[in-house]
C-alpha cells in the first residue's frame, strides 16, 4: 500500500509539467526512456487506435446483447436497401439481355430486282466505308433462296418457281458503341436514300419502347435509392438518438471524468455504422435469396426463347459497394442523430 | 491551487447563487464546504468543475483562470480533477474494475498502466478482491468507495466531493472521510461539500461555511 503513496507526488510532477514547459527534466525522468516525443506520440497512438478497436467490439456487443431488437433494425435497412439494389440487378440483367438482342439491331437493305450481284457487291463496299456502320453482310438473291428453304419448311413447294422471285439483300449492323435510336434512324434514312435500294427496314417501334423502359428503370433505380437511403439513414438516426437517450447518465459521467466530445461520440458513430453493415449483409442475402428463387423460372422462360441467357447476381465490386455504402449511410445516419442530441446532454 | 475573487454566479432566471465570493484554497489543503441547501456549495464545485461559467469574477485553479478555457478544452481540464458524487454516478452495466478504469481509458493510457494503476486505485480503498463485481452487488458504502477510487485514480492534484457521505450511516461516513485525509496526506488538495457538521467538526481541518452565496465563516472550527 506504501508504494501507491509514493507513486502520488510522481504524478503530479509529470502532470505539471504538461503545463510548465520549464519543467521539462522531470517530465522525461517519469516517463522512464521516453526521451524523444515521438516515442510517446507512437504509444499514444497505439492506444488511440486500441481504443478504436475495443470501442468498434463494445458496441456491436452492445447490440448482439439484444438481438432480437437489433435483428430488428438490420431488418428494416436490409429491406429498404434490397429494393433499390434488387431492382437494381434487375436493369443490369436486362441490359446484359438487350445486348444479346443487339443483333437484332440489324437493318435489312432490300435491293431493286434489277441489280445484278456484281452491282450490289460494289453498294456493300460503298456502305462499309461508313461511320456508324459496324458491319454489312452481302445475301445474294441465291442464298437467300437457300436460306428461305432451309428455315420455312417450303423447300419442296419452291422447286416448282421458274425463277427467284427474292432480292438480294444487303444486312447492315450499325457500329454497337453508338447505338442509340437517332443514329440508328439517321443511317436507315441514309439508306433508303442510296440509289438501288427498294426498302430498307429496321424494326423500331420496339427497340424505341425498349431504350424507354430501360431510361425509366434506371430512373426508378435513383428514385428508389434516394428515397429508401433516406429512410435508411432515419431509421439508424433515429435508433441511435435513442441508444444516446438511454446511455444519458453515463454520457454525463464520461464527460465529468474528462471524456472529449469525440470520445463520447464513437460508440454511437460505431452502432451506427454496425447498423448500416448489418443492413448491408442482410440486403445481400436477400438479393441473392431472390435471385436464386427467381432463376429457375428465367432459366425456364429463357429456354423457350431458345437463349442460354442466365441470371447473374450481384457482382464482386457491386457487393463490396453496398456494404461500403450501407455502413456509410449507417455512419452518416448516427453523425446527424449524435450532432443533434449528444451536445443537448451536458453535466448539471 | 483554488482562488475565488469576487465570483458572482446568477443562472438564467435571475436566481443569484453566489455573491461576489472570495477565498483562497492553498496546494496540499483540506477544506470543508458547508452550509444549507441552496447556499451555493453544488454551484461553487460546478464552477470549478467548468460545469458552469462565473457571471462575473475570476476563478482560478492549479494557476488556471478558468475563464479562458475554451469549451473545446474543458476535458483536458477536468482530467487534472477528481470528483466524488453524492451517488456514486457508477456505470452499473460494467464491472468495478471496468468503472474505475474509465478515467484512464478516457485520457488514452496504455493497457498496461491502466491494469496497475486500477489495482493500485482498488487496494488503496480496500476493495481488490472485488474488482470483477457488478457495482450492484457492493454494498451502498463500498460503493462510494469505487466512485472514490475512480476519482483518484488518474492521480489528480485536487480532489472534489459533493456530499460523499450523504447516503451513509456515521461509521462507514468516518471511514470514507479518513480516506479523503489520506489522500490529503500524500499532497492532494481536498474540497468536500457536506452539511454533516457534527462529523467535520471532529476533524479539525478548516471550513467555509457558505450562506445565501456569500461566505459566512472561514477558519477551522
Amino acid at each position: 500500500m506504501m508504494g501507491w503513496f509514493e507513486m502520488w507526488p510522481k504524478k503530479e510532477r509529470s502532470e505539471q509539467s504538461q503545463q510548465h514547459p520549464r519543467n521539462q527534466p522531470e517530465r522525461r525522468k517519469v516517463e522512464k526512456g521516453a526521451s524523444h516525443g515521438a516515442v510517446a506520440r507512437n504509444s499514444r497512438l497505439k492506444s488511440y487506435f486500441m481504443h478504436h478497436r475495443q470501442v468498434a467490439k463494445e458496441s456491436l456487443l452492445r447490440l448482439l446483447a439484444t438481438p432480437f431488437a437489433s435483428l430488428m433494425t438490420w431488418l428494416v435497412i436490409a429491406i429498404a436497401l434490397t429494393l433499390p439494389v434488387g431492382l437494381y440487378v434487375f436493369l443490369q440483367n436486362a441490359q446484359q439481355l438487350s445486348q444479346e438482342w443487339d443483333d437484332a439491331a440489324q437493318i435489312s437493305v432490300y435491293l431493286e430486282q434489277k441489280i445484278n450481284e456484281k452491282q450490289g457487291r460494289k453498294l456493300v463496299q460503298h456502305i462499309q466505308s461508313w461511320n456508324a456502320v459496324q458491319q454489312v453482310r452481302y445475301i445474294s438473291p441465291n442464298e437467300a433462296l437457300e436460306e428461305f428453304k432451309q428455315f420455312s419448311g417450303f423447300g419442296d413447294a419452291l422447286q416448282y418457281l421458274n425463277e427467284n422471285p427474292l432480292p438480294a439483300v444487303v444486312v447492315v449492323s450499325p457500329r454497337t458503341d453508338s447505338v442509340d435510336l437517332k443514329s440508328t434512324q439517321t443511317l436507315l434514312s441514309r439508306l433508303q436514300d442510296l440509289p438501288d435500294v427498294e426498302q430498307a427496314q429496321l424494326d423500331l417501334q420496339w427497340m424505341d419502347r425498349l431504350f424507354r423502359i430501360m431510361a425509366l428503370g434506371q430512373r426508378m433505380v435513383l428514385t428508389l435509392g434516394l428515397l429508401l437511403g433516406t429512410a435508411v439513414l432515419l431509421v439508424v438516426g433515429n435508433t441511435v438518438r435513442l441508444a444516446i437517450e438511454s446511455r444519458r447518465a453515463e454520457i454525463v459521467v464520461v464527460k465529468l471524468v474528462g471524456a472529449t466530445d469525440a470520445f463520447v461520440r464513437r460508440p454511437f458513430l460505431y452502432t451506427g455504422i454496425w447498423y448500416g453493415l448489418g443492413g448491408g449483409l442482410l440486403a445481400w442475402l436477400l438479393v441473392n435469396v431472390v435471385i436464386y428463387w427467381l432463376s429457375g423460372s428465367v432459366a425456364e422462360l429463357v429456354a423457350a426463347y431458345d437463349s442460354d441467357f442466365g441470371l447473374s447476381g450481384l457482382g464482386f465490386l457491386t457487393t463490396l459497394s453496398l456494404w461500403a455504402f450501407s455502413g456509410l449511410l449507417g455512419l452518416l445516419g448516427a453523425w446527424l442523430a449524435v450532432g443533434r442530441h449528444l451536445s443537448k446532454i451536458e453535466p448539471r | 491551487m483554488i482562488n475565488f475573487e469576487q465570483v458572482t454566479k446568477r443562472y438564467e432566471d435571475g436566481y443569484e447563487a453566489l455573491s461576489e465570493l472570495s477565498f483562497h484554497v492553498t496546494q496540499g489543503e483540506m477544506a470543508f464546504l458547508t452550509g444549507h441547501s441552496g447556499a451555493g456549495k453544488s454551484t461553487l464545485l460546478k464552477l470549478i468543475m467548468l460545469m458552469e461559467r462565473s457571471t462575473r469574477g475570476k476563478v482560478v485553479v492549479s494557476d488556471r483562470d478558468l475563464g479562458e478555457i475554451k469549451r473545446r478544452k474543458i476535458p483536458y481540464y477536468r482530467r487534472n480533477i477528481g470528483l466524488v458524487f453524492q451517488d456514486h454516478q457508477l456505470l452499473f452495466d460494467r464491472s468495478v474494475y471496468d468503472n474505475i478504469a474509465l478515467p484512464l481509458i478516457i485520457s488514452g493510457a496504455q493497457s498496461r498502466e491502466i491494469g496497475r494503476r486500477v489495482r493500485a486505485a482498488l487496494d488503496k480503498v480496500g476493495l481488490l478482491s472485488k474488482e470483477k463485481l457488478l457495482p450492484l452487488a457492493l454494498s451502498g458504502g463500498e460503493q462510494q468507495r469505487v466512485g472514490i477510487a475512480r476519482a483518484v485514480v488518474n492521480k489528480p492534484a485536487l480532489l472534489l466531493a459533493d456530499e460523499p457521505t450523504g447516503n451513509l450511516d456515521p461509521e462507514l461516513s468516518t471511514e470514507i472521510m479518513r480516506l479523503f485525509e489520506q489522500f490529503n496526506q500524500v499532497g492532494v488538495t481536498v474540497m468536500i461539500a457536506t452539511h454533516d457538521l457534527s462529523l467535520i467538526a471532529r476533524m479539525k481541518h478548516r471550513i467555509l461555511t457558505l450562506q445565501q452565496g456569500r461566505l459566512m465563516s472561514d477558519g477551522v472550527v
